[in-house]
């Protein structure tokens, strides 16, 4: 084996070394950082497994649930999995002014953490309003998160 | 005759020629004749003919509200103003593949008449790769997304094109921009395909091959600049980035671009890094077809629960075929493709452009994996995940501090190797200025270990990139006596795609800067103001005192507009309105938000919700500080790369120039060398 061919395994084996280590740490990062997507009555299910990490909660605003809080900058309402009576809700509390589009019947989703049994903290409330808009197809930019009444806290 | 047939029939005019001359050209290509050139380039001249024909006939559509024609239907309306409607020609799916389709016809124009007298068979191979890739979007727009269809009877008015996309005069020139950086990307493919066929990597491949290279990534460049700030100055939610998958899809293939425009320059000058360099190459058409792909197919919107288009399974075949085909190229050309050169010394430039490629490709990685995981997820485990911007800030962040530092060591080392002591005499003086800004930062409050790292390291660049663009000039005014000006212009023109280059870093140096300062010293309050309470909000030295609160009509939609009174730190006053569109298609409000800018900071002010009785209003209140350097950097990308692309007017002194290896001292010290040239 010539000093060439040596350099290059070498060379070789740093890269595959360096390669592995940082798939393994953009796989931990991944899990650490996943946001799961679930309805009221699959946070439920899940019980304590639906606490770690963050949830985007997806539902609808439970007709006559909201208590806006002005002075005090706190919103509660229900999220529930559909417009049905007697659908399976959780209770969110929210710091943060509700946005234009937020009322009874609307569809939204909290982004945040389930507290067991049946609370919900919001870091973040996203309406998410009408089915027949169309997503910015041509190629541009968020539009679905961002552009429906986010407010940040 | 319709508009629809008459379209559809340019179309399939477009489909053919295209066809016709891929076939032909790597037919006479393979078989190393030269008498199919004229043919290929006929079938050049008439893709970008027909694609241009099919276009106007469109655009003409929109403007006189054919709404028989099934795009105009889909993205018409009467009220739209004149100016929205032509531009949606590009707003929707169909539209937009169309448009690609004249932009992929203007750049084969362009090419076949730039290299119309070199080598035919060549020519005829590179000019036939595209003109196949041509044949797959010409097929696209003539099957799965044809925007000609018939409506009958046709509707009277359309919904309008989406109400995102006419709400800022950003989308008239951004998408154009990025289309131009995207489709351009297939005339280096084309040249490295052909290339990799025949077996020679030779400089009449690479000159081209790096120069078209160049052109694209000038336009994805400002694309990409442009796309984010009009999401910072139309989405209202105060950010300009979100690694959204489909700011991902225009990211990785700039990633990949600007690692083959840095890895060229070795291959260049040492015959290292030939396989490298050429996948590179491949990698970055392919990362654009994945793009436009994950941005089309529906398949990256589903958890969003919008609609799907039909395209999805076509592309992921073209998809696959050009990865299978670009995989097999470059396992049969490796021997090729062998360096010819062995890596003489870490302390040289072509280790810093290593290990700047390496960068980039670990970036690439991470941000492709987070893009697509959660389309894995769903897929094998049916689980709806999406990657939360942590992860990606957490992996890209180090990634690019490195990418910083690289940019201030790299041009200050010389080819080939150096000696440890020069090393530390060329990086003292850059370090002590980089030391020096951080040191100023601290004195004047700021804290935080990542940006002040950030700014430091932006300071230490800078420093260095400023001595390499003036050095040459300033050694012709000692041994010339050159005028400050003239030498600056011949020292530009001598080397002047390194000059443009460094133009470029100093853009992307503002942008480091800009991006650190606005996200790690931003402030933000939500805050209600009533009409006539007196009330007033206060953020970082700002005083917003609400004046009134506006309903109004436009043709195209209704607003509310608030009109609000705001005191800078400095004392000086100045009105604001910050409001909400409502169009007809649809209910949601659009946010407008109103942005105060200084180059120290903007002051950010988007209206979040009006009340029932119209006389309350809240709002969102950012300061971002540095953030219009990001935009700012914007001149500096285009002069830059302008300087570097812009053909030359002496052609074999600057081939000669540009291929043949100077001696091994000249990037040391390029003013020298350039002075006794």
């Amino acid at each position: 084996m010539n000093t060439q061919t040596k350099n290059r395994l070498y060379a070789l084996g740093a890269l595959a070394a360096a390669g592995a280590a940082l798939a393994y740490v953009a796989m931990s990062r991944l899990s650490d950082n996943l946001v799961y997507y679930y309805t009221p009555s699959e946070v439920r299910a899940k019980g304590e497994a639906a606490t770690q990490g963050t949830v985007r909660l997806g539902g609808i605003v439970k007709p006559g649930s909201i208590v806006w809080d002005e002075a005090h900058t706190h919103l509660a309402f229900e999220v529930a999995d559909n417009h049905q009576a007697g659908a399976s809700t959780l209770k969110v509390s929210a710091k943060e002014i509700p946005p234009q589009m937020f009322r009874d019947g609307i569809g939204v989703l909290v982004e945040g953490a389930y507290v067991p049994p049946d609370s919900f903290t919001s870091q973040r409330l996203i309406v998410k309003h009408s089915n027949e808009y169309k997503p910015p197809k041509d190629g541009e930019k968020p539009s679905l998160t961002t552009a429906q009444g986010v407010s940040e806290p | 005759m319709s508009s629809s047939s008459i379209g559809y029939g340019f179309v399939l005019g477009a489909l053919i020629c295209a066809a016709f001359g891929g076939v032909v050209g790597l037919t006479a290509g393979m078989l190393r004749r030269d008498a199919g050139f004229v043919w290929v380039r006929r079938a050049a001249y008439a893709f970008f003919g027909c694609m241009l024909l099919a276009n106007l006939t469109m655009v003409q559509a929109l403007v006189r509200h054919d709404f028989s024609v099934s795009y105009v239907a889909q993205v018409g309306s009467r009220a739209t103003p004149l100016v929205f409607t032509v531009v949606s020609l590009w707003s929707a799916l169909e539209g937009s593949i169309l448009f690609w389709g004249v932009i992929l016809g203007i750049y084969l124009l362009a090419f076949t008449l730039t290299h119309r007298k070199d080598q035919p068979q060549a020519m005829s191979l590179s000019i036939g790769t595209m003109l196949l890739v041509a044949t797959f979007f010409a097929f696209l727009i003539a099957g799965p997304a044809n925007p000609f269809g018939t409506v009958s009877p046709p509707p009277p008015d359309g919904p309008g094109p989406n109400p995102l996309l006419q709400n800022h005069v950003l989308m008239i020139i951004h998408p154009p921009m990025l289309y131009l950086g995207y489709v351009g990307m297939t005339v280096p493919f084309g040249v490295a395909v052909a290339a990799l066929l025949r077996g020679e990597i030779s400089e009449a491949w690479m000159a081209p091959l790096r120069k078209w290279t160049l052109i694209a990534w000038g336009f994805l460049s400002v694309g990409i600049t442009l796309g984010s700030w009009w999401a910072y100055a139309v989405l209202g939610w105060g950010g300009y980035w979100a690694w959204d998958p489909v700011e991902n899809a225009s990211f990785l293939p700039w990633l990949t671009a600007t690692a083959f425009i840095h890895s060229t320059m070795v291959q260049e000058r040492k015959r290292m890094l030939r396989a490298w360099t050429m996948t590179l190459a491949l990698a970055t058409f392919l990362l654009t077809l994945l793009g436009t792909f994950m941005t089309r197919s529906g398949v990256f919107n589903s958890v969003h629960s919008f609609t799907q288009s039909d395209i999805g399974p076509t592309f992921l075949v073209f998809i696959g075929i050009t990865l299978l085909a670009s995989l097999g190229l470059l396992a049969v050309r490796g021997p090729v493709l062998a360096a010819q050169e062995g890596l003489q010394s870490p302390l040289s430039r072509e280790a810093t452009i290593l290990v700047n490629n390496l960068l980039f490709v670990a970036i690439t990685f991470t941000v492709l994996l987070g893009t697509l995981w959660p389309v894995v997820n769903d897929a094998l485990r049916g689980v709806r995940v999406s990657v939360g911007e942590p992860y990606f800030n957490t992996m890209a962040v180090p990634g690019g501090l490195a990418v910083l530092f690289l940019m201030g060591v790299g041009p200050a080392l010389p080819w080939g190797a150096s000696e440890p002591g020069a090393v530390v005499r060329q990086l003292g003086v850059p370090m002590l200025a980089g030391g020096l800004v951080t040191a100023i930062c601290v004195a004047f409050g700021l804290r935080g270990g990542l940006p002040l790292l950030t700014f430091g390291l932006a300071g230490f660049a800078m420093a260095v990139t400023l001595r390499e663009l003036f050095l040459p000039a300033r050694v012709r005014m000692a041994e010339k006596k050159e005028g400050p000006l003239t030498a600056m212009v011949r020292s530009a023109q001598r080397a002047r795609r390194r000059f443009g280059g460094y133009i470029v870093h100093i853009g992307v140096i503002a942008v480091f800067a800009g991006v650190a300062a606005s996200s790690s010293y931003r402030q933000h309050l939500t805050g209600t103001l009533r009409q006539g309470d007196g009330k007033t909000l206060t953020l970082g030295g700002y005083t917003l005192a609400l004046k009134e609160i506006v309903n109004g009509q436009e043709p195209h939609r209704t607003f509310t507009a608030t009109r609000l009174l705001v005191t800078a730190p400095s004392g000086a006053t100045q009105e604001i309105a910050p409001r909400m569109n409502f169009y007809e298609r649809s209910t949601d409000p659009i946010p407008t938000p109103a942005v105060r800018t200084r180059a120290h900071e903007d002051l950010y002010v988007s209206l979040l919700a009006v009340n029932e009785a119209g006389d309350s209003a809240s709002f969102n209140v950012w300061i971002f500080p540095l953030v219009a350097w990001i935009w700012g950097s914007l001149p500096f990308i285009v002069i830059g790369s302008l300087i570097a692309a812009w053909p030359s007017s002496r052609r074999s002194g600057q081939r000669a120039g540009g291929a043949v290896a100077l001696p091994a001292g000249e990037g040391q010290s390029g003013g020298a060398a350039q002075g006794a040239a």
